[in-house]
């Protein structure tokens, strides 16, 4: 990514435009048949995600829920039953193909308008063995929310839905307390 | 740099419904996401969108999935070798 300040700093859509496309590819392998690979990472996704460190609500999340068909959820819930949204299942083509939407703010807050995807593939190798190709791409939509913060910065006065919604995160960022993920999922 | 208009915490803070220790705490987030940049000048806490943060994003992701497929990886092969070999 060649940017330079001048352009930069000239014209606000620039960091938009350079990281349009924009997508993180991984491969590994799993001694595992195909079938089983497909299994484990959507029936058994709770069992192997950093739930630790990469969660949404504030609380301990307890798992986090792959729904196992086209149009399904894919949420995290805590140990108080709490559900937060990180997306939904786009593609359901086991034991193949599975495409998820990824809608989760680089700070960890389900946010609908963020639509970056997950396409993971999952190509058997033999028997017992199987290559998972994953790429999460569209991620020059977090460009775009760069660019709201970039206004926030930027704007004297304006008092907006990108304003807000800085607020809201900060507000309940000092809470410190569980974070109630909107119930926006329709 | 790439800035087009560094801001203190306390800048942001006043034209927010916010305490600055939360934006300050939202910040925080921010920057550890790449996407802005944080200098200290005394007592006053300056940042900045970092433009070119927004690629370093890539790396962000690369290192989320690094972690959730090796993790992934560890528990499709132990479930594997614990199932009694039948398959369908």
């Amino acid at each position: 990514m060649s940017s330079t300040s001048a352009n930069a700093s000239q014209a606000s859509t620039i960091a938009t435009e350079k990281i349009a496309g924009m997508a993180v590819r991984k491969t590994i392998r799993v001694d595992v048949p195909q079938a089983h690979a497909f299994t484990v990472f959507t029936e058994h996704f709770g069992s192997w995600w950093p739930l630790a460190t990469h969660k949404i609500g504030k609380q301990v999340a307890v798992t986090a829920i792959i729904e196992p068909k086209r149009g399904g959820r894919w949420f995290e819930r805590s140990a108080d039953g709490t559900e937060c949204d990180w997306g939904r299942v786009q593609v359901w083509e086991p034991p193949r193909r599975l495409v998820l939407t990824w809608e989760v703010s680089v700070d960890w807050q389900p946010d609908r308008t963020i639509q970056t995807e997950v396409e993971v593939t999952f190509v058997a190798d033999g028997p017992d063995r199987t290559t998972v190709h994953l790429e999460h791409r569209k991620l020059e939509e977090y460009g775009e929310q760069a660019e709201m913060m970039r206004s926030i910065f930027d704007s004297e006065g304006g008092y907006g839905g990108i304003l807000q919604r800085f607020a809201n995160a900060a507000s309940s960022a000092e809470l410190g307390q569980e974070v109630p993920c909107p119930s926006d999922r329709k | 740099m790439l800035a087009t208009k560094p801001s203190a915490v306390g800048d942001i803070a006043r034209r927010l419904p916010v305490t600055r220790s939360a934006v300050s705490q939202h910040l925080r987030v921010l920057k550890e996401a790449g996407l802005v940049d944080h200098q200290t000048f005394g007592t006053r806490n300056v940042y900045r969108v970092n433009l070119a943060g927004v690629a370093s994003l890539r790396d962000y992701f690369d290192a989320i999935w690094e972690k959730a497929l090796s993790d992934y990886k560890a528990v499709a092969e132990d479930l594997y070798r614990r199932q009694p070999k039948e398959k369908k």
